[in-house]
């Protein structure tokens, strides 16, 4: 018996709750859940506020083994997990600025997402008219020849805003503060009360870049909620669309990686088969991003006729093209100086923080959402996990090389046993609201989907999660007459 | 790396053939422009990027603009660093709340003469994220806007007509409401 199956009996089981369990614990069972992450035993998936409750996604010990716990705040406090567990920090920055709810003893008060801005407090919570805006308090540095220079929102470069404060001496930087979420849109808030169509274009306008995983994401947290599944030939649509994305991106990710260091040829060159990347995307499902491509029940868009054809092209090409550009990112020492020994992050901060994606397994994390959770049609196409130990930008320009290979072979296999069939379950489930019950792809490393788990009854009428991070649902499935109804819209 | 440098130069080039260019955006666009900042900029134009809340969306398609199929200095269009080099601002994105201020300030830093073209769905009017306890609006909202380009997100060769439609209404003659392209 692990000790988070022992913690989810003791604790109130909630009831259709998929397809991970979630059970509503006690303060005390809440500080021991926090001891668990701080020993490593347990890994923090996401930990997210309703109004009245704080909950979070925990990786346990055992091979595929989640779960969601949850503590009611009844008078709108909770003990903090940060204090324990530092990776918990932002998040209850987050959900404290969102909800109002107060985390005991956590190590740092200041603001996270609100910047004073929204004209009102706690927008998810009870909300309250807001104060004028106050100046940010940032990290006291101390010391001799210090200076800072401050960078953004508006930073050089075609890309998102953020604020960078970097304290150097000389040219060593000592401390870096980050302050992000000028991009917070409230998409949690759009949500409540949203029909399941609208919800899934939200959800899959959480990131651009990722289009296609997020949609993914909520689509199958939806299906968990109303336990009803996607038909074959969507399910392995789905995966196509996501691997496409993955290569679009990892391609772009690898040139401009070069392009950082200076080596700009390879940008060119990787930025090539970025572009055709999208453009063999838009030939199959009619645009270049896939966004709105995937919806909960299936796909929106059917594969076409000779699709096939246009990948096996494209296929062929990128595998002749790829291996030479690859062999020059590897014989160029100027380059490999630049990548080598940087930007090192060691498997135990990995770790703690349950690091996923490429970024996990280049230090040593062998996590993957496809082969821990593993779903259609994943489970069937033969998929390795590449993972390196060194943690620095060379091993994750490596993981990324390492995973393009893995999925042109997934791209050729989708190909070969691409199922008949209808594309849609039930159309019908795009017309109903997201309102009790919530269903979350948490803990999914940006461009993984997989993970989802979901409540069909009972609790709070509202869903939850931290929408920066994470896509996340609502559905349910039941009586729908009641539900129908919008949830009250925030002033 | 000398194979790849030599196979530049044998293989025929992937650059696509410039988008036409709508004829009514042009003149439009043209009557917005003064004869002495048009006698000024000539044809070159030094962008500024400005994501004020988008998904990033659009800034994939804008970056696109630089590869080797869009190739986007050819029309002598570039991208600068700073706000004070630019000539265009090219926002994207809802407004959001926590960024209306940047924008302000990142317009305002921008030398006279001077364009905002705002690009993709969200830009125009808030799109999804519209009614949000987060968001401002549109770009349209917070600082006066010349062009909007449609899309979610608006894909490379739709942003290239919309850039073009620019240069060339430099062209021609000075207009208040914002072209929908």
């Amino acid at each position: 018996m692990s000790a988070l199956d022992d913690m989810m009996r003791q604790g109130r089981r909630v009831v259709a709750h998929r397809p991970y369990p979630r059970a509503i614990i006690s303060a005390e069972a809440w500080q021991l859940a926090g001891e668990h992450l701080a020993e490593g035993r347990w890994t923090l998936l996401g930990l997210w506020g309703e109004p009245k409750a704080v909950s979070m996604a925990v990786l346990g010990e055992g091979p595929g083994e989640a779960a969601v716990l949850t503590l009611e705040c009844v008078d709108g406090r909770f003990a903090s997990i940060a204090r324990l567990h530092p990776p918990a920090q932002r998040l209850e920055r987050a959900l404290r600025d969102l909800f109002g709810l107060e985390p005991q003893g956590m190590p740092d008060a200041r603001p996270w997402l609100d910047h004073g801005r929204w004209g009102v407090n706690h927008p998810l919570g009870a909300a309250t008219e807001a104060q004028e805006p106050k100046a940010y308090p940032f990290l006291p540095v101390e010391g001799e020849s210090l200076h800072q220079i401050p960078v953004g929102p508006v930073h050089a470069g075609i890309i998102e805003p953020g604020h960078f404060r970097f304290t150097a001496n000389g040219e060593t930087v000592v401390r870096l503060e980050e302050r992000l979420g000028y991009v917070h849109k409230g998409i949690e808030g759009l949500m409540r009360g949203a029909d399941i169509a609208r919800a899934g274009k939200l959800a899959g306008r959480t990131s651009g870049d990722s289009t296609v995983a997020y949609a993914y994401a909520f689509a199958r947290a939806v299906e968990a909620a109303l336990s009803i599944e996607a038909p074959r030939r969507a399910q392995w649509l789905r995966a196509l669309m996501a691997e496409l994305e993955r290569l679009a991106n990892h391609f772009g990710d690898i040139g401009a990686i070069c392009n950082d260091a200076s080596f700009s040829l390879l940008h060119a060159h990787f930025g090539v088969l970025r572009e055709r990347s999208l453009r063999a995307a838009e030939a199959c499902f009619g645009h270049r991003l896939m966004r709105d491509c995937i919806q909960p029940g299936g796909v929106a868009v059917d594969f076409p006729r000779d699709g096939a054809a246009t990948l096996k092209a494209y296929l062929q090409e990128t595998k002749q093209r790829f291996p030479s550009l690859v062999a020059l990112y590897d014989r160029k020492a100027s380059l490999q100086d630049r990548t080598v020994g940087t930007g090192t992050l060691r498997p135990a901060l990995a770790r703690q923080f349950g690091a996923g994606g490429y970024v996990g397994r280049a230090s040593g994390r062998a996590f993957d959402a496809r082969k821990n959770f593993p779903y259609a049609p994943y489970d069937s196409l033969g998929l390795e996990v590449p993972v390196l130990e060194q943690g620095d930008v060379n091993a994750r320009v490596w993981i990324r090389i390492r995973e393009v290979e893995q999925s042109l072979v997934l791209v050729g296999r989708i190909l070969d046993g691409l199922p008949d069939g209808p594309i849609q379950a039930d159309g019908r489930i795009l017309s109903r609201r997201v309102g009790r019950g919530y269903g979350a792809g948490r803990g999914i490393p940006r461009r993984h989907p997989g993970l989802a788990e979901a409540r069909g009854r009972e609790g709070c009428p509202l869903p939850s999660a931290r929408s920066i991070l994470v896509p996340m649902a609502a559905a349910r499935g039941g009586d729908r007459g009641q539900h129908r109804r919008r949830l009250p819209a925030l002033q | 790396m000398r194979r790849l440098l030599l196979e530049g130069l044998i293989r025929s080039p992937l650059t696509d053939r410039p988008p036409a260019v709508d004829a009514s955006a042009v003149s439009e666009l043209a009557r917005r422009l003064a004869e002495t900042s048009r006698r000024r900029l000539g044809r070159s134009l030094s962008i500024r990027q400005v994501d004020a809340g988008s998904c990033n969306g659009c800034e994939l398609e804008i970056n696109a603009l630089n590869n080797a199929f869009y190739d986007l200095e050819r029309f002598g269009l570039r991208f600068v660093a700073s706000p004070r080099h630019a000539d265009v601002l090219l926002v994207t994105g809802p407004v959001t709340k926590n960024m209306r201020e940047a924008l302000e300030r990142t317009y305002r830093a921008t030398p006279d003469p001077k364009w905002v073209i705002a690009a993709g769905d969200c830009a125009l009017d808030g799109g999804l994220f519209a009614g949000s306890y987060a968001i401002v609006g549109g770009v349209g909202a917070v600082i006066p806007v010349d062009l909007v380009i449609r899309g979610c997100p608006p894909s490379p060769t739709k942003l290239l007509e919309g850039l073009l439609a620019l240069v060339e209404s430099m062209a021609e003659r000075p207009a208040n409401a914002p072209k929908v392209v």
